[in-house]
């Protein structure tokens, strides 16, 4: 992947509005969070191939960290610290938040076709 | 000596961590060695440090690391096809069942995986779980030894000491190797244990001091 570039970013975000799509949403920080260091917890979401539509979006940031928000009929979908973006077998939007090491702590996926699962 | 052992263990890289030596071992004495492996870790956090991998691409990416893993330990590998991070979700039974068909087929002397409720990640405690029952439903004359590994920071007091303590140092090179392997998560996981500003980079030298001893306890049924 590579660094958030904000407008073709939001381009691509643009050409899912009012379309039918799959998102993949996902923050973690392992598994191991709370063995490897006693004072910390263990949290992580993870929604896949969710089929929702949305009729805005935009990303906003500044420069290093940006967050991504979807708004729907009803509701809202958002991801927080994505700092590399990448468009994946032609027509996915992949955006991801990696830390210091290159893990990956967030991720917002957007495409018209599932995700393998 | 053993007749044939299997190794059961959600993801790719755990049977380089875990049980790598011990692998090594009996394939020295000419015992084979099959490894169920359940998911792809498909969920991993590590992307490789730098980062060349994505959360659509890691999964095939995983999978040549543990095919190489295992040629490297020279071992059969079987893929379960369950999903990384969903295994305690499963029915139990029925992944219970299937380790069953394939152990009973396979015919070993003994199984390794991982001691449930004792094994930090959730898949680890499923997949042990289900391996344990798995054992528990076959014919008691015919059940294999099991061997269960646990790894939280308190299981010694909490089982007391390990029944097996296979000490790798002396063909830590293999274990090495076969870590090595798995390009994408070796380098993050050893700088995981210690996240002290000033860890040593030599990353063999952290993952003996860690990985120098294989221990299991055997399954009482």
């Amino acid at each position: 992947m590579k660094p958030i570039e904000l407008d073709k970013v939001q381009e691509k975000l643009e050409s899912f509005i009012d379309k039918d799509v799959y998102v993949h949403l996902e923050t973690t920080n392992g598994a191991y969070a709370s063995h490897v260091n006693e004072k910390a917890y263990n949290v992580g979401v993870y929604i896949r191939n969710a089929k929702v539509r949305f009729n805005q979006a935009k990303i906003v940031g500044d420069g290093k960290s940006y967050r991504a928000g979807l708004k729907m009929e009803i509701g809202w979908i958002y991801a927080e610290g994505l700092t590399d973006w990448e468009i994946f077998e032609g027509e996915k939007l992949l955006m991801a938040g990696h830390d210091r090491e290159g893990r990956l702590m967030v991720a917002l996926q957007i495409s018209e076709t599932p995700f393998n699962y | 000596m053993e007749k044939h052992v299997v190794v059961i263990y959600p993801h790719p890289d755990d049977e380089s961590f875990g049980a790598a030596g011990t692998i090594a071992k009996f394939r020295e004495q000419g015992v084979p060695v099959t490894y169920l492996c359940g998911t792809l870790g498909e969920m991993g956090r590590n992307m490789g440090n730098p980062t060349f991998a994505n959360r659509e691409t890691l999964p095939e990416i995983r999978k040549k690391e543990l095919i190489d893993a295992c040629n490297v330990l020279d071992m059969e590998l079987r893929m379960l096809g369950y999903r990384d991070k969903t295994l305690e979700y499963e029915d139990r039974t029925e992944v219970a069942e299937l380790l069953k068909g394939i152990i009973e087929e396979i015919d070993p002397s003994l199984v390794i995986t991982h001691y449930p409720e004792h094994a930090v990640h959730p898949d680890h405690d499923a997949l042990g779980s289900a391996a344990v029952e798995a054992v528990q439903l076959m014919d008691p004359k015919k059940r294999p030894t099991v061997w269960a590994q646990a790894i939280t920071n308190t299981h010694i007091e909490d089982l007391g000491n390990p029944d097996i303590v296979n000490d790798v140092r002396d063909n830590f090179d293999k274990k090495m190797d076969a870590i090595l392997c798995h390009q994408s998560q070796a380098n993050g996981v050893i700088r995981s244990w210690n996240q002290s500003e000033d860890m040593d980079n030599d990353l063999k030298e952290e993952a003996m001091k860690r990985l120098g001893f294989e221990s299991f306890y055997i399954w009482k049924y």
